[in-house]
């Protein structure tokens, strides 16, 4: 059962200098508890996409459901259902880490009492508790990540977004994080849509990667099959897919690590 | 109806309590109409400025149109922070209602100017206001209208524009003639008359007619209805404009 689908979802800019088709017709499907990679070379759609399927910003044409509501119709019953962590988080610096936890509780409306609770909860869950009444200012990246993380699950979302959510994290931070998302997964059945331009990360966490290019899908599958269809052999990395889906720049000839 | 008032309580207590843990924030608004009051009233207590009443009687109703004019113009420049910060996309991805998203934030700035206000007032009572109470609630609720106005116009800029260097000057470009044209600083009563003319286009000198009636205890005037009349009319066109902005804001 599909959780997200959209068919023909697109999204053009008007700018001074005439219409901008960031994304051209995007279709996907995404299984219940699947974790998608959402790849794509930079400009290629995928932030608009996410920012679309979040209600973010209105598509210009398509149309979208996501867990059950659709995009256009019901954005309130898709806000319920989702939970979005922008590439650069979204915390206030002068405010305590539990405000801005239990104020996201109230955003999603629960009462004072559930929404200290959770705040609690969460912080416990997400390694977060010594640090409830420090400024978030004063937060590692790390932490941040975490936070920025517990805010999008505040509300036990069926749906994660995650907007590179690695970005700037040390390796150990990352490791964590791919353990959260997969014990998201296999504990809530909670479905994950993330992007990434570390190709190792959809390597290892994600079931299924779609690439986007130019504003549209370009290649669609599990990791080893879109190895075997676009890399030639499902021994080639998924580096050299990449590259050959997308068609920019040389694969390369030594298998140095891609991101770290 | 009740999610949106609890949205709304919710949404202005975040930002009251921002407001509350920085006395700087509290107090640095009433700087610039305080120094009018002490080193500019005192040159206007001789001038024959209105038959009705003292020159603190019109000077004092303008510096309090002119705390709400400039304060809550620039309401919005901590919106652009925040939009930079992600903290805005983060809330508008959540149910919150959009419409509670501007009312918190505005209430707050009602709140802060209404509070800069009576210290305002106690202060001209000192340099020798006389006025009846009356007509001094009466401005408290104009100032008030004006905020919620202008601060609903100034956040729905802040959300348009990317970065404060845009923001502060077209805020002050609009700002200036808005306070000279509305006759805030000397009634317009002294206006030659295409000057008068052409002040009856600002909203705000709408409010300042009124508000000094209301000062010298005339309740019953034509001032009085066009004030309040442009007062409301203003407020709500600002906040309709205000909310559509927030609920389509990022594009």
């Amino acid at each position: 059962m599909a959780v997200i689908s959209t068919s023909g979802l697109a999204r053009t800019f008007t700018t001074r200098r005439g219409p901008v088709e960031a994304v051209r017709g995007v279709d996907l499907r995404v299984g219940a508890g699947e974790i998608l990679g959402f790849l794509g070379p930079n400009g290629a759609g995928k932030t608009t996409t996410l920012r679309m399927l979040t209600t973010l910003l209105a598509p210009t044409g398509g149309a979208a459901t996501v867990a059950g509501h659709d995009l256009v119709t019901d954005p309130a019953g898709v806000r319920r259902a989702v939970g979005y962590v922008a590439q650069s988080g979204g915390v206030d610096p002068n405010v305590s880490v539990r405000e801005e936890l239990v104020t996201q509780g109230r955003l999603y409306r629960l009462t004072r009492t559930q929404a200290a609770d959770r705040a609690e909860e969460l912080a416990a869950d997400l390694g977060l508790t010594d640090l409830l009444d420090r400024r978030t200012a004063a937060l590692s990246g790390g932490q941040r990540r975490r936070l920025d993380i517990a805010l999008g699950l505040t509300h036990r979302p069926r749906v994660l977004f995650l907007d590179e959510p690695t970005t700037g994290l040390d390796p150990g931070s990352r490791a964590d994080l791919w353990d959260l998302v997969r014990r998201l997964r296999d504990e809530h059945g909670t479905t994950v849509f993330l992007t990434t331009h570390y190709l190792d990360e959809a390597d290892a966490l994600a079931d299924r990667i779609v690439v986007v290019d130019k504003g549209v899908v370009a290649a669609d599958g599990t990791p080893s099959a879109l190895k075997l269809a676009h890399g030639g052999s499902i021994d080639a990395t998924l580096q050299e897919t990449f590259l050959a889906i997308t068609g920019r720049g040389p694969a390369p000839v030594d298998t140095t690590p891609v991101a770290v | 109806m009740r999610t949106l008032t609890t949205d709304t309580l919710l949404i202005f207590g975040r930002y009251a309590r921002q407001t509350l843990s920085s006395k700087f924030q509290i107090l640095f608004g009433i700087l610039m109409p305080l120094l009018y009051l002490l080193f500019f009233g005192p040159l206007l207590t001789d001038l024959p400025l209105s038959a009705a009443g003292s020159s603190w009687q019109v000077l004092v109703p303008g510096l309090l149109l002119q705390l709400g004019l400039f304060g809550a113009s620039f309401a919005g420049f901590s919106v652009i922070l925040e939009k930079n910060n992600g903290v805005v996309e983060r809330m508008r991805v959540t149910p919150v209602s959009r419409l509670a998203l501007l009312l918190g934030r505005v209430l707050r700035d009602t709140a802060l100017f209404l509070f800069q206000a009576v210290l305002l007032v106690l202060a001209a009572l000192a340099m020798g206001l006389r006025a009846p109470l009356a007509g001094i609630l009466i401005g408290f609720g104009f100032v008030a209208l004006l905020t919620v106005s202008l601060a609903s116009l100034s956040y729905a800029l802040a959300l348009r524009v990317a970065t404060p260097q845009e923001f502060g000057p077209v805020v002050n470009a609009v700002a200036m003639p808005s306070m000279l044209l509305s006759g805030l600083m000397l009634p317009m009563a002294l206006a030659p008359g295409w000057l008068d003319v052409l002040s009856h286009v600002m909203p705000v000198r709408y409010l300042v007619d009124a508000m000094r009636d209301a000062y010298v205890g005339e309740y019953a005037t034509a001032h009085m209805l066009y004030g309040s009349l442009v007062a409301l009319a203003f407020a709500a066109l600002a906040v309709t404009v205000g909310t559509r902005v927030f609920r389509r804001a990022g594009a």
